[in-house]
């Protein structure tokens, strides 16, 4: 009994501020959601606002480019992590340390500013370009920024996550599959099969459950996607934060709709997530 | 792979890592650099200038940056440990169910719940204030120190502290000096994490904030959404110094075994 008195009393500090600040924030949002907010003299309860994102073509807009988005930034990250794990496994040392841990700590909207820098139209590469005699106006430069097909967005979380997953992939490495490979080595395996038959499976349940991390992050961010994406359609959060900030406040049931969703999709993600990491805390 | 190979993959993972950071450094510094000249044709200190000069509002705002990170980092941790603790130092019922709504703020991006706090924070006095803004960077802060110390707790053994208390010791006493010693380091890198998180901020902020609450990168934000790449360029560099020193400090301090393990966690500093 004072064993679990200890426990619950550890444990109510953390607890209060995550279920007055974030999942009390939650409950409020669907409430609001749900046409309540006394705040604005709106007291009815209707699924109202949720009818009206699924019949909007706005917010299936919005649905598919976040969906592209977080989907294409989680896909190149997970291979570039992967390819950049096994080819930098050997190497050791502060340069290889400053590499991998960088990127991870810098935050997103300094990558985002850089990358803009480095990919605009009047940016490093276009001047590039210019000295190769491939444009001679910016304009003529592919437009990465503020572009149908998100390209400075990508690049950005690409820059940011792909060394997250590609420790996570080191950290697997370091274990079994180098001796299986050993083995395999050994037995007269290439390195195409011993990559396919060994590593990869060794691998891949913790780069299944990185890129679910990073797929659920890039769904939820906004700031990038903020500076760097054009103004329609914009990604699910930037839309709910647009309606939140309506003039018009009968836009807040809209914009609290809206984060709901996000908040469904990413507890889901995070749901999956846990039961795989449990899985493989299990297989040791 | 060859050690060649290695070498090679890694000049290559290196040029990738600090290309965002070559423009940022030129531009920070230059006076002119128009397009197609590939290095600015003219220097200039006032990029860095505008970071320290009086009643340019960035020195207000970077205290105002530091003040919160600190305050979020310290209040983290003071929540964080004793979590940390439960999770990783016992068994018990109901833990994975616990650790799920711990992590959930984590993946759940803090946009949804903070729009919902809005409403009662306006109505407590909180919203447009230092303190509310504080309030909301806990919610991403404390679920990654708890989970950082869980995994700390979870390696020791507890035999240490066995010894003490058949020695005499006091359960306090027994965790003031000898439990409190040897978690200080992962104590550290959860105030350091935290504190990092907090700096990133931006659509907390924005959102509590209301624009009264200036920190640094809301000014980055603006400048990065004007058209003068050179004050834009030395507040992100402004911005990017702390996460900067950390690492330093972390490649200084940590032996080489604990790097990979120190810093966790997708996008965690933004």
């Amino acid at each position: 009994m004072g064993g679990r008195l200890k426990i619950a009393l550890l444990l109510a500090p953390a607890l209060v501020v995550i279920g007055v600040l974030f999942a009390g924030g939650l409950v409020v949002a669907f409430v609001q959601s749900l046409g309540y907010v006394p705040a604005i003299g709106m007291t009815d309860l209707t699924l109202n606002a949720y009818r009206e994102i699924l019949s909007d073509e706005d917010f299936f807009d919005s649905l598919v480019l976040t969906l592209y988005v977080s989907g294409v930034s989680t896909g190149v990250a997970t291979v570039l992590a992967v390819v950049a794990a096994l080819a930098l496994r050997r190497s050791s040392g502060r340069v290889s340390a400053v590499v991998f841990q960088l990127p991870i700590t810098i935050p997103h909207l300094v990558a985002a500013v850089g990358i803009a820098l480095v990919v605009g139209q009047t940016g490093l590469g276009a001047r590039i370009a210019a000295l190769l005699g491939l444009v001679g106006e910016p304009g003529d430069f592919p437009a990465l920024l503020y572009d149908e097909y998100s390209v400075g967005i990508i690049l950005t979380y690409v820059w940011k996550e792909v060394p997250f997953i590609a420790l996570v992939v080191l950290a697997s490495l370091r274990g079994v599959a180098s001796e299986l490979e050993d083995v395999a080595r050994t037995l007269g395996a290439g390195a195409w099969q011993r990559f396919w038959y060994v590593v990869f499976p060794v691998i891949s349940p913790s780069v299944v459950a990185a890129s679910l991390l990073v797929f659920a992050f890039t769904f939820g961010a906004f700031e990038v996607p903020y500076l760097l994406g054009k103004s329609y359609p914009t990604i699910l959060p930037v839309m709910a934060y647009n309606e939140y900030r309506d003039i018009d406040l009968s836009a807040r049931p809209t914009a609290m709709a809206i984060n709901v969703l996000i908040a469904l999709i990413t507890g889901a993600v995070a749901a999956l997530y846990l039961r795989l990491a449990r899985d493989l805390g299990r297989r040791g | 792979m060859g050690k060649k190979g290695g070498n090679l993959g890694l000049a290559v993972a290196a040029a990738l890592v600090a290309l965002p950071f070559v423009p940022l450094v030129l531009w920070a510094v230059a006076g002119e650099w128009r397009f197609p000249d590939l290095l600015p044709t003219a220097w200039s200190p006032r990029g860095l200038a505008h970071l320290v000069e009086p009643g340019g509002g960035v020195l207000g705002a970077t205290l105002n940056s530091l003040l919160i990170g600190l305050a979020t980092a310290a209040a983290s941790v003071a929540v964080g440990l004793p979590a940390g603790m439960a999770i990783g130092g016992y068994e018990w019922r109901f833990k994975g169910l616990v650790i799920f709504f711990v992590l959930l703020p984590i993946l759940v991006p803090p946009l949804a719940s903070t729009m919902g706090v809005h409403v009662t924070f306006i109505r407590l006095g909180l919203a447009d204030t230092v303190f509310g803004v504080f309030l909301v960077h806990l919610v991403p802060t404390v679920p990654y120190t708890a989970l950082i110390l869980a995994g700390v707790f979870s390696e020791r053994t507890g035999e240490l502290e066995e010894a003490a208390r058949t020695l005499g010791a006091s359960a306090w006493q027994a965790f003031l000096r000898v439990t409190l010693p040897g978690v200080l380091p992962g104590v550290a890198v959860a105030g350091l994490f935290a504190f990092l998180i907090s700096w990133g901020q931006y659509v907390l902020t924005l959102l509590i904030g209301g624009g009264s609450v200036v920190t640094l990168p809301m000014l980055l934000f603006s400048a990065a959404s004007g058209n003068d790449p050179v004050i834009t360029s030395a507040l992100a560099l402004a911005f990017a110094l702390p996460a900067v020193l950390a690492l330093v400090l972390a490649l200084r301090v940590l032996k080489p075994g604990e790097r990979a393990g120190g810093f966790v966690g997708p996008g965690k500093v933004s």
